[in-house]
């Protein structure tokens, strides 16, 4: 049988073990039951669902082909637009935000008949590792409650590790489709970027977010990233998927591929994830793989380069929050200035606040040569000395999070120490490669642990198959004890 | 002690492409508060630019036709800054690698004003004041604008009247833009500063905003020079400001400092991809230029042999110049059509906008016809005058309003007892002209004009009049 839970379901519905209202029914009544604990939806759309539902049942008592998606039950991140159904960035600001409009990603999906559940908590306009920046409050991890589901796509990873959603799509700017992906023990994948049309994401930093699938399994990731990566007209920056469809050499031997492993990567990560790392270097090895060490001094750049681009772009998409055209408006005001300060001053949170006055810092005059400048000369650095990587290896392997889930507060407690826990996702953002978060182990109280497979631009098809292989030979999924049992 | 008067020029100017920069919404002027608009040019969250490949070709055209060098690589900025008709909060333009760079515009007076750079940004909304409360229309949102930047190479009023008057016809020709500065498609912005005269070293500016008209421009360079020379000369200093120019008061006024404190934070767009140019594109578009209304006078002087003045009025406006070209097709002397059109034709068009729009009732097809008649020498020149006015009036042709008989001049008979009447009837002009006033002739001329109604040939009349009195 196919570890593939999107094949499986399929295969249910052709052959009518059950229909498509039947599974989505079960879904709804499984968000019921557990959202409340995990707090992954911030909103639910039972209705949008079983009318999709409904109509892909037709479609299979008609006799007609339905594709692999059609019916199956998913979700969307709250930053991913949606024509119809609010849209918040899980932040006070867009808190009655309908679009009018829908995403490129989910008109893709909408046509293929997807099952919509709801739309996902997150990390306040994307900016945290732990979810709770949502002005929703955090999402929680199926695996253990008192555990943050990490962030920002907290909600798609807490849904989908507990089972109130089939699959999801995230956005990832420095790891927030690996990161909780990791936390919560699933897989979850930033493509290359450009693979993805970002129109219709709500923006964090725009030369580094890009959309990905958040799966309980590398196949799947595999049949949402061939549905979803198409050219995008929408989008400049959009080049979709280069080659085959990644699904046919997803399950090809591995014999001969090089793994490479930039020791700065298992340097300063916690004893037991680089040790389950250590692991899985050893299944592949096992699988015929050849490993490759090497060293990326420039990689230590990388966390300043991520946190001085993506806040500068941040505080110029983040301008627009102005209370005029929509979304919140402070009231009491004495003049406009008064009405936008006042509107951003309490209608954004936080973190966000503080980013937007970072990335606002680095690019004043006086400040942008210093800060701007210099980072967006280092990521050229990082971006040659990846490119010089991969002439010796096809994959580079390495841990997603140098720790597991954090304990609810502790994020919120303290933003510097976070923000460290990036370093080893914005790599892959900041040169727009694709990388892949796969779990590879537990630690000693149980919360998962995940380790990256990292791909030269547009070579998704390979971190996949070598994804699936480990995944095959050592499967480290674990279900939670949340969610639709089937 | 004299002062001598420095300015440069910042100039908006609007394309008329159909749809807007970064988006598939109508550019027309108007319309119905935000019904121009979508997700994209009201900047809705995750929408994105997509940049209109006409807005590079038309800037291109701009640059081209102001001797610019066209880049091969150029890129899109955002400059940040927060104001209700912004709805991204930052405006899409260009900061560090325009499109066009070091062109220049020649005056009459043969000096050049060097442009510095020409590049493509948005437009703005509109903020609309009404009972107290303040609206914002996002209709102009979007719509695609070139900014014009010259050198401070501007010594006098009239080179700046010469100068915009100049980049208005010299877009209109090309096509890019209507330049219509009433509807705000055309915008100045003036930096000013004085100088002893004589002196190299530059004086303290200020820069007058948003004008949209020329007049205006120049009463306020005017009134902007003066003011900064009094300043001076009492001993006190200008202050480097932007101002607003009031048109009812004739005076320039602070803004309140609001655009020098803003640091606009400019950085590369990360939507948008860079522009590249390549130099065979910049030649089709080259190639595609039509003559420009500077070579098409000197063309019209050394070649056609009008007066410079005539092929001033002609070429001023471009379909005033196809016009005349079509009109003076194949006739024998480019001067008649020349005259036509400037005697006759431009009786009926008096205002700037009609001659821009040049939409006469006589086509050029039938002028032509008309001028052919004359040369073929079926009509005369008095008949085809009366003809022309006739048929400004009416819109018909010339052949609907000459009957057969009208052509071909007067039998020799008819017009020798023509003569001989005139002559009869006319004894103190014929007295006139034997005592020496030659002109006294004219009047029998007019007669025989009169009595042929205007198919006599003048100067055939002339001729057998004055036979007639010596034989007589």
């Amino acid at each position: 049988m196919s570890e593939s839970k999107i094949m499986q379901l399929h295969e249910s519905l052709v052959k009518k073990e059950f229909s498509c209202r039947e599974l989505t029914e079960k879904y709804i009544a499984a968000i019921e039951k557990d959202n409340s604990t995990l707090n992954a939806y911030v909103t639910v759309t039972p209705e949008t669902a079983l009318g999709t539902a409904d109509k892909v049942d037709a479609k299979i008592s008609a006799g007609e082909e339905i594709s692999l998606l059609e019916g199956i039950p998913m979700t969307l991140k709250d930053n991913i637009s949606t024509d119809g159904i609010r849209t918040t960035c899980c932040s006070k600001i867009l808190e009655d935000y309908t679009p009018i409009y829908d995403a490129t990603v989910w008109k893709i999906l909408k046509a293929q008949n997807s099952v919509l559940l709801g739309k996902t908590n997150m990390d306040e306009f994307a900016m945290g590792s732990s979810c709770e920046n949502s002005y929703f409050g955090g999402a929680k991890n199926p695996h253990n409650v008192g555990h943050v589901a990490g962030g920002s796509s907290g909600g798609v990873a807490s849904a989908v590790g507990g089972n109130i959603a089939v699959y999801g799509l995230g956005s990832d700017t420095g790891g927030s489709i690996r990161q909780p992906a990791s936390f919560c023990g699933i897989v979850g994948m930033k493509p290359t970027y450009g693979a993805v049309s970002r129109f219709g994401l709500i923006a964090y930093a725009s030369s580094l977010d890009q959309i990905g699938p958040i799966t309980t399994n590398v196949e799947d990731t595999a049949i949402v990233y061939d549905a979803i990566s198409q050219y995008d007209p929408m989008d400049s920056t959009s080049q979709g998927r280069k080659g085959a469809a990644v699904c046919d050499t997803l399950k090809n031997d591995i014999k001969g591929m090089k793994i490479g492993i930039a020791r700065e990567y298992l340097e300063g990560i916690r004893e037991d994830v680089r040790i389950a790392v250590e692991n899985a270097i050893s299944v592949y090895q096992s699988l015929g793989a050849e490993i490759v060490y090497f060293n990326m001094p420039s990689l230590k750049y990388a966390l300043p380069v991520y946190y001085i681009i993506a806040c500068a772009e941040a505080s110029s998409n983040l301008g627009r929050y102005d209370g005029i055209r929509y979304g919140f408006k402070a009231e009491n005001y004495r003049d406009v200035n008064d009405m936008v300060k006042k509107t951003r001053s309490t209608g954004f949170g936080e973190e966000v606040k503080r980013r937007i006055l970072l990335g606002t810092y680095v690019l004043s005059s006086g400040y942008y040569d210093a800060y701007y400048k210099k980072a967006q000369n280092l990521r050229g650095t990082i971006v040659q000395a990846f490119k010089k990587a991969f002439q010796a290896c096809d994959v580079i392997l390495a841990p997603t999070v140098p720790m597991t889930a954090f304990e609810n507060g502790h994020a919120v407690s303290d933003p510097v120490e976070t923000y460290l826990t990036d370093i080893c996702t914005v790599p892959v953002n900041i040169c727009g490669l694709p990388g892949v978060s796969v779990p590879c182990g537990f630690d000693a109280k149980g919360m998962p642990i995940g380790m990256q497979l990292i791909g030269d631009s547009f070579c998704e098809a390979k971190i996949l198959n070598a994804a699936w292989q480990y995944e095959k030979t050592a499967n480290q999924f674990r279900a939670s004890d949340f969610g639709a049992k089937l | 002690m004299k002062y001598e008067l420095v300015a440069g020029f910042e100039t908006h100017v609007e394309l008329s492409t159909n749809t807007k920069i970064f988006c598939s919404c109508t550019t027309a002027f108007g319309g119905e508060p935000n019904t121009h608009c979508c997700p994209i040019c009201i900047g809705l969250p995750g929408t994105l630019p997509k940049l209109n490949k006409k807005v590079v070709e038309y800037a291109i055209r701009a640059g081209l036709a102001t001797n610019c060098e066209i880049a091969e690589i150029s890129k899109m900025d955002r400059k940040n800054y927060c104001y209700p008709d912004l709805p991204k909060a930052y405006q899409i333009s260009q900061y560090d690698k325009p499109l066009c760079e070091h062109g220049y515009i020649a005056l009459s007076n043969g000096r050049k004003i060097r442009i510095l750079r020409i590049h493509i940004e948005e437009d703005a909304g509109k903020l609309v004041h009404r009972r107290g409360d303040t609206l914002v229309d996002y209709n102009r949102g979007g719509v695609p604008l070139i900014e014009i930047v010259t050198e401070p190479d501007f010594r006098s009023v009239d080179e700046a009247k010469e100068y915009v008057e100049k980049l208005q016809n010299i877009m209109r020709y090309i096509g890019v833009s209507d330049c219509k500065m009433q509807e705000g498609s055309m915008r100045c912005d003036v930096n000013i500063s004085v100088r002893p005269e004589g002196s190299e070293k530059l004086g303290t500016r200020t820069e007058i905003k948003n004008m949209n008209s020329i007049t205006f421009i120049a009463k306020a360079m005017e009134y902007e020079y003066s003011r900064q020379v009094d300043l001076i000369e009492s001993g006190e200093k200008v202050i480097q400001e932007t101002l607003r120019y009031d048109d009812v008061t004739n005076t320039t006024s602070g803004m309140r400092g609001k655009e020098d404190a803003n640091d606009y934070r400019y950085f590369r767009d990360p939507d948008l991809v860079t522009i590249t140019v390549p130099r065979s594109y910049v030649e089709e578009i080259k190639e595609s230029l039509p003559e420009l209304p500077e070579a098409k006078k000197e063309r019209y002087v050394s070649e056609l042999g009008l007066p410079e003045s005539d092929a001033i009025l002609l070429t001023k406006y471009r379909k005033v110049a196809e016009y005349y070209e079509k009109a003076s097709e194949g006739t024998k002397n480019p001067k008649t059509a020349a005259n036509f059109i400037i005697g006759q034709i431009f009786r009926s068009v008096e205002t700037e906008s009609e001659k821009e729009e040049f939409n006469v009732s006589v086509s050029a097809e039938n002028l032509n016809e008309l001028i052919m008649m004359l040369d073929s020498g079926k009509i005369k020149m008095n008949l085809a005058k009366s003809t022309l006015d006739k048929m400004l009036e009416t819109g018909k042709k010339a052949t609907e309003l000459i009957s057969e008989s009208d052509m071909g001049g007067l039998d020799d008979s008819v017009l020798n007892d023509l003569c001989r009447q005139a002559v009869e009837n006319n004894p103190k002009a014929v007295s006139d002209y034997i005592a020496g006033k030659e002109k006294a002739v004219k009047a029998m001329v007019g007669f025989v004009m009169k009595n042929s109604r205007g198919k006599a040939d003048a100067a055939l009349a002339e001729q057998k009049i004055i036979e007639i009195i010596k034989n007589a």
